[in-house]
């Protein structure tokens, strides 16, 4: 199914309106039949770069690439990739099938082929039965089965997913994403995707591109990045985090350590960081004791406050000089080790925590 | 109108209009309906005439034919002057303001005057053309019912450029990106898209420029002199030139029924487009 599937070479490209920067030298490469997230709060510049490769904009500057080809001034309607709007823009005066049709009829193709093409999409949706209901007539999951259908029916090189899911309530988000995994799978298109819902990006991406004030700041696979950012913005936008100012910063055998309240800390190294930086470990990666780490950082806190989340409950712990820390366990870790007073041990491996940059 | 407790303050507040209405309008109308059933003497003999009357047919007969084309012409007119004024540039948007409204202020009557030194035997038109050796004698431009339907649809298109604008106002813009990134042109994007989406506002534009053209009186009256005579123009005769009360009442009725019935048409519609339709 992915005879078409392409990929796009994006060289320098930018993006001014007026005196406003919204996207600044972007240099990427989109493989083809990746599933490639733009992650980044509103106003990063996400939407405008979906924009750009849709053709719906004209970029300022650079280059934009298809399979080599410039495609850097050819039109929407010519570039024909497929693609998913926030909301959906389903035409409402159009049954369903009239919509997934609409682009098969703009290719002048056959009637009886398109018919079939309609029917056989529709089936793969899991829309059958609801051919000839107008879009209002349709729930918001159906809806979007529908949008999907009109952008994937003309087998797009490209699909453009611009923040699809925004509309639905959490349960059928999480079933819309699975059923847009498996339409990636199917097709075997290149999907770029929109969003600013991490979790979304984590789980359904085989690659993650972190935009924030128009640049882009970090590109890897979902792990990579949750794991190794490159910087505090993308570590705190990629979920919650604790963050440890030291410093002394200093090298050796076992890796690059850090001063924090007299204690020494330690990370995996890093070579470019002097003087003071941040120490950086989820809240997931740390546990809770009532003595001293024997090896493994440490650094003594009082709890602060308590969050029952059903399978995992969130603590709230400050240390001495005030630095918040927040702790992720297992409602049965918690229940195990909460009753013995309020001054404890967070601790956590050498490998769990990582160095940034002071600023970023 | 739910809670008892709003219903008479807010009855209070409209009571000043609803009595003016009810003495400006209401008991008027009241009094010619009543001379359409009395005059000359008592019984529908006035309503049989209007039905047999050859005469009294072909003006509401042609009343229609030319309120039909009138409403035609100002509507498409309309259309694209709406589109260009919600669509269009800044420079477009403000002088298609200035062409729509200003001429909305100027009486009908002024407007009408305005065709005839525009149309008539020495207006401008016909000694342009005579000056310029491409007619030998003048034109007759006025007193006709073409210079009665131009002057109509000058005076409509305004009133049909207003339910045409609030429906284009509407249209998603990103269903018209949609219908581009699948790769259609813009005059596909713009017949099976955005004609559709704005349908709800030519039909609303239709019903108010067929309703107002119906009882126009100055225009065809002044325009037509006396030759394309309407049904507002016909009363008026009945009326006050051949003393024919009775007819001229039973006129004046039956225009009021076929108002009453289209404008019930258009209130239904305008429910409709509130609930059915768009997202």
């Amino acid at each position: 199914m992915s005879k078409r599937a392409v990929g796009l070479q994006v060289i320098g490209i930018g993006k001014s309106f007026g005196h406003f920067t919204a996207l600044k030298d972007i240099t990427l490469d989109i493989a083809p039949g990746e599933f490639l997230t733009l992650l980044g709060p509103s106003g990063s510049g996400k939407t405008t770069f979906l924009m750009l490769l849709a053709g719906f904009q004209a970029a300022s500057e650079g280059q934009l690439l298809s399979d080599g080809v410039d495609i850097t001034n050819s039109r929407a309607e010519d570039r024909s990739f497929g693609m998913v709007f926030q909301g959906y823009a389903l035409f409402p005066h159009k049954s369903v099938a009239q919509n997934i049709a609409f682009p098969l009829q703009v290719r002048g193709i056959a009637r009886e082929d398109i018919a079939r093409r309609v029917d056989a999409i529709i089936a793969r949706v899991g829309l059958v039965g609801h051919e000839n209901k107008r879009p209002a007539q349709l729930s918001g999951g159906q809806q979007q089965r529908v949008a999907l259908a009109r952008a994937l029916v003309f087998e797009p090189p490209v699909l453009l997913l611009d923040e699809p899911f925004s509309a639905l309530d959490k349960h059928l988000r999480g079933r819309m994403q699975e059923e847009v995994a498996r339409l990636h799978g199917e097709f075997g298109t290149t999907f770029v995707f929109v969003t600013h819902d991490q979790s979304e990006a984590l789980s359904l991406s085989s690659r993650i591109a972190i935009f924030n004030h128009g640049r882009l700041l970090q590109l890897g696979a979902p792990r990579d990045i949750y794991e190794r950012p490159s910087s505090r913005f993308v570590a705190e936008f990629l979920g919650e985090i604790n963050l440890l100012p030291v410093g002394g910063i200093g090298h050796c055998a076992r890796g690059t350590s850090g001063m924090f309240e007299g204690a020494r800390l330690t990370a995996p190294r890093h070579d470019h960081l002097n003087g003071s930086a941040v120490l950086a470990v989820r809240p997931e990666h740390m546990s809770v004791s009532a003595e001293p780490p024997e090896e493994g950082n440490g650094v003594p806190a009082r709890l602060a406050g308590t969050t029952y989340l059903g399978s995992a409950m969130r603590l709230a712990f400050a240390t001495r000089s005030g630095t918040p820390l927040t702790v992720t366990l297992s409602s049965e870790a918690a229940g195990r080790i909460l009753d013995r007073g309020p001054d404890f041990w967070v601790t956590w491996s050498f490998e769990n925590g990582f160095l940034l940059p002071e600023q970023s | 109108m739910r809670s008892s407790s709003a219903f008479w303050p807010a009855l209070a507040l409209t009571a000043p209009l609803v009595l003016f209405l009810a003495f400006a309008y209401a008991l008027p109308f009241f009094g010619v309906a009543l001379w359409s059933v009395t005059l000359p003497e008592p019984g529908l003999g006035q309503y049989e005439r209007l039905v047999g009357d050859p005469l009294v047919q072909s003006v509401f007969l042609r009343t229609f034919r030319i309120c039909l084309i009138v409403t035609v012409i100002a509507v498409a007119c309309a259309y694209a002057v709406t589109y260009v004024w919600v669509r269009g540039s800044r420079l477009q948007r403000r002088l298609i303001e200035i062409c729509i409204f200003v001429p909305f202020w100027i009486s009908l009557l002024t407007r009408a005057f305005g065709w005839l030194a525009l149309l008539s035997t020495r207006g401008i038109v016909n000694s342009s053309l005579q000056a310029l050796g491409l007619t030998d004698g003048p034109l007759a431009l006025v007193r006709n019912e073409p210079s009665v339907i131009a002057g109509m649809v000058h005076v409509l298109i305004p009133f049909a450029v207003l339910p045409l604008a609030s429906a284009m106002r509407t249209v998603d813009e990103r269903m018209l990106l949609a219908a581009r990134g699948m790769g259609a042109s813009r005059l596909r994007i713009f017949w099976s898209v955005f004609v559709p989406l704005t349908l709800p506002g030519v039909i609303g534009a239709t019903l108010i420029v067929f309703v107002f053209s119906l009882g126009f009186f100055v225009t065809p009256a002044i325009l037509g002199g006396g030759r394309s005579i309407m049904v507002a123009e016909l009363v008026y005769l009945r009326m006050f030139q051949s003393p024919d009360w009775g007819l001229g009442a039973a006129i004046s009725v039956a225009l009021v029924v076929i108002v009453a019935a289209l404008m019930g048409l258009l209130a239904r519609f305008a429910r409709l487009g509130l609930t059915g339709g768009g997202r």
